[in-house]
């Protein structure tokens, strides 16, 4: 595994609701998780899977637990601090692309940008580099139901890396692609993390797609049942 | 990034172009009718003003009885004046200008096979410098015609028209109770009075020959005077107060049983009157400014409902609630400004016909046009906010699973 732990997860709980009706989606979260890494999160549906990623996506605050991230306290951050946490450091792919219907392939990449208030002609440029990037500057004027479902996906991609974050968070990014294009999409994932250095966590239930991850984390009731992928492979052997 | 943000808001009104004209309809309407009321108002008010000051903004009438205000009185028993009260009043009194005793009656005026029903003035030449009314053609009284009370006359447009349609009255003859008198003029065009009286509907005829041969007496109606400056205006109305009271020996304590009427208080009634008139107008149109921003209040929700979607994936790629917050608000102005714009362009083709249909003068007031714009922009910053907030305050995760 390369490089220095950034993200330190430590007995982070999720608690939904209250009283009776409190629903615990997870239950104390120990994790590291170092630069560089590729780590599959997989688990049944229900699993916690989904509230961890979005915990680790800042997206959501823990009920408790210490969450860091390059030496910053996470878990204390206020609403817009978190909202300024995700757009310096993150970078977002969802199943469903999430693409602005209304915008062409280039505004779409440009919309992080936007946000961080760069001028129009630098960020169309970087916008532009990012498409070329995951191969689809001849694309760039489409609208995202011009294009078919992989390449909507390589939109979302290239609009998660336009601000050179530093980790990549993927909810089952293959969820709606057929088996060719999810290994292209993998593919496109792999080469990132290993040629630009990005930090990927991705939620998968396709142990196909997980297998290109360094690590598999598996979720189960809430808890991390297993953290190694040699166990992962002894029941492959089975 | 209030660029883009007012971008994305054009973009988002001119996708749903129906809705947001119809969502502005309140305020268009609002802005119109504030800004169509004001100028009517305005216009009414400048008609008011210039009528007054075609009868002579410096003229005071000194009438007979007391002024017209709460009840009784002594109108009945007061003496009328004579013609030396207004040779008084031109020998004592410093600041005047002009001064002309009037008596007037209403009588039948024949000339051929027409006649009609006017109004006769007998008068002194100075009447015309009293009214800054200029003769359209002829001369006005000798002082021989004065002196000998002359059967001469000077007609008014309305009478010259309608006594005289193919003639020249000057030189021709009118008959007043069975005697005839020589047409030496006709006056200029007055029209209407604000009290919807016809001004050039009147024959003038020297006041002694009136006297003479017509009231049968020596009794002046009402004696007006033009004042040399409207700075002196105070001064000559207290002067001449007192020299009447002087002259009709009323006692310190005694009522006047005369009064000074200033057309300048005429004038502020009437304005007062369409003042508050249009105060009132102009309270409704902003009643219906107000229904105008519950609209876009209504719609705004709308559209943050149905962008929740989208506002989620803003806050994903890195939106502050701020930056929600504010491409709502941008919105919801652009929607009330377009408003705004298109109101003042009804409000101005409404005032130009609707002056045009009620004859009175085109005041359109930059002032009311601006404010009106600034109020409906500020409209959209107040009804817009609770709506933008709304959706400043989604939580991502929500947001971007709604469907």
């Amino acid at each position: 595994m390369p490089g220095e732990s950034f993200v330190t997860l430590r007995k982070i709980t999720k608690v939904y609701g209250s009283g009776s009706a409190a629903f615990t989606a997870l239950k104390g979260i120990d994790l590291d998780i170092a630069k560089g890494e590729f780590v599959a999160v997989m688990g049944a549906s229900g699993s916690g899977k989904s509230t961890f990623l979005n915990i680790l996506g800042c997206l959501d605050s823990p009920t408790s637990g210490s969450y860091k991230f390059k030496g910053l306290e996470v878990h204390r951050f206020s609403l817009n601090e978190r909202a300024l946490f995700r757009r310096r450091f993150l970078g977002f792919v969802f199943q469903s692309y999430n693409l602005l219907s209304r915008a062409t392939a280039v505004e779409n990449v440009e919309l992080p940008l936007v946000y961080r208030r760069m001028p129009r002609k630098e960020r169309r440029l970087m916008a532009e580099k990012a498409l070329e990037l995951v191969g689809l500057s001849e694309w760039a004027h489409h609208r995202p139901q011009e294009l078919s479902g992989g390449q909507q996906q390589r939109v979302a991609i290239a609009r998660a890396i336009v601000t050179n974050p530093e980790l990549i968070l993927a909810d089952e990014p293959t969820g709606n692609l057929d088996s060719e294009m999810s290994h292209e999409i993998m593919k496109l994932l792999v080469s990132l993390n290993r040629d630009l250095g990005l930090t990927v966590v991705m939620v998968t239930h396709e142990d196909e797609m997980a297998r290109y991850a360094h690590r598999i984390i598996r979720f189960m009731d809430g808890m991390i049942v297993n953290g190694s992928d040699e166990l992962w492979d002894a029941r492959q052997m089975k | 990034m209030i660029f883009d943000a007012f971008i994305i808001a054009v973009r988002e009104l001119r996708r749903n172009l129906l809705r947001s004209v119809l969502t502005s309809l309140g305020i268009i309407i609002g802005v119109a009718s504030v800004i169509t009321m004001v100028t009517l108002g305005n216009g009414a008010t400048e008609q008011v003003r210039r009528q007054i000051a075609s009868l002579g903004s410096n003229l005071l009438i000194l009438h007979v009885g007391q002024a017209p205000r709460g009840h009784g009185g002594v109108r009945g028993k007061a003496p009328p004046f004579k013609l030396e009260d207004a040779r008084a009043i031109a020998r004592e009194i410093y600041g005047i200008e002009a001064v002309a005793p009037v008596s007037a009656t209403p009588m039948q005026v024949i000339h051929g096979n027409r006649n009609r029903l006017t109004s006769v003035f007998g008068t002194t030449s100075e009447f015309f410098e009293v009214r800054d009314w200029p003769l359209a053609r002829g001369r006005t009284f000798t002082v021989g015609e004065e002196r000998a009370g002359k059967a001469v006359c000077i007609i008014g447009q309305t009478v010259a028209k309608d006594l005289f349609p193919y003639e020249d009255p000057i030189g021709n003859t009118i008959r007043l109770k069975k005697q005839a008198y020589r047409v030496v003029g006709v006056l200029g065009e007055k029209g209407m009075s604000s009290f919807g009286t016809d001004r050039d509907d009147l024959v003038v005829i020297p006041i002694k020959t009136f006297f003479r041969r017509i009231s049968g007496n020596t009794d002046v109606g009402r004696i007006e005077v033009s004042v040399m400056d409207e700075s002196l205006m105070e001064q000559v109305k207290i002067d001449m107060e007192s020299l009447m009271r002087q002259r009709r020996r009323i006692r310190p304590g005694e009522l006047d049983d005369f009064h000074v009427r200033d057309l300048r208080e005429i004038a502020a009634i009437l304005s007062g009157t369409t003042r508050s008139m249009t105060s009132l107008l102009a309270a409704i149109a902003a009643v219906s400014l107000l229904v105008g921003g519950i609209g876009i209040m209504n719609i705004m929700l709308v559209a943050v409902t149905e962008r929740t979607k989208e506002i989620g994936i803003r806050m994903a790629v890195g939106a502050l609630p701020g930056d929600v917050l504010l491409q709502f608000l941008v919105e919801s102005v652009v929607l009330s400004s377009l408003g705004g714009i298109l109101g003042i362009i009804l409000a101005i083709g409404c005032s130009i016909w609707l002056s045009k249909i009620l004859l009175v003068p085109f005041a359109l007031d930059p002032f009311i046009v601006c404010i009106s714009f600034l109020f409906s922009a500020a409209i959209g910053i107040a009804f817009g906010y609770f709506p933008a907030r709304r959706a400043a305050h989604l939580n991502p995760i929500d947001a971007l699973r709604h469907e």
